[in-house]
């Protein structure tokens, strides 16, 4: 278990800049969607994204703290492009 | 990873076109994200190779460290990582998983 503050520090610690949203799917504290908006996810593929993300998670998702995370990553402008 | 186990991935991962490793199987996954995967895999209607990690502790571990990529399933398509169940959703909603698909097929 996980709170999601924690996972927003984490992913901070790896990705200043990001924006985060936290969702909690069961209310049990080990199925996140977490979306992650980052300037440094510019020029990456999908998966270095996600890759950047699950570095940050290493130690959580190692350990099976969190057991399922649903991630959803993008740049600001692709974010812009969603809203 | 031993070399052996190294030297078995990138054989399962050079044989099959489409290749997905996953908790389960096709007919009976038993994981949501691996249910994902080979419900657009079969929308698709393509045909795919799967390998049940459960029945294999060597490769659910070796895999992980292989794609450097922590979670179950991911997705092989001729020979190049993909990515896992939310990546695999976000190409098919953009049209562009089918794209990758039929490249691979047709090469």
């Amino acid at each position: 278990m996980i709170s999601p503050q924690q996972i927003e520090t984490m992913i901070k610690a790896e990705l200043p800049d990001a924006q985060i949203h936290i969702q909690d799917l069961t209310g049990g504290g080990d199925h996140y969607q977490v979306t992650v908006v980052s300037s440094q996810f510019a020029g990456k593929g999908l998966v270095q994204q996600h890759q950047l993300v699950y570095r940050a998670l290493q130690q959580a998702m190692s350990c099976e703290a969190i057991h399922a995370l649903a991630l959803k990553t993008y740049t600001p402008e692709a974010w812009q492009n969603t809203q | 990873m031993t070399p052996e186990l190294k030297q078995r991935i990138d054989n399962l991962i050079k044989e099959n076109k489409i290749i997905v490793f996953m908790k389960g199987t096709k007919l009976m996954p038993m994981c949501g994200f691996s249910n994902n995967v080979v419900q657009i895999l079969n929308t698709l209607g393509v045909p795919f190779e799967t390998v049940n990690v459960l029945d294999d502790y060597e490769i659910r571990q070796g895999i992980k460290e292989y794609s450097n990529w922590p979670t179950i399933p991911q997705v092989y398509i001729n020979g190049q990582f993909v990515g896992g169940s939310d990546i695999m959703i976000e190409l098919y909603q953009k049209g562009e998983l089918q794209q990758m698909v039929e490249v691979a097929l047709a090469s």
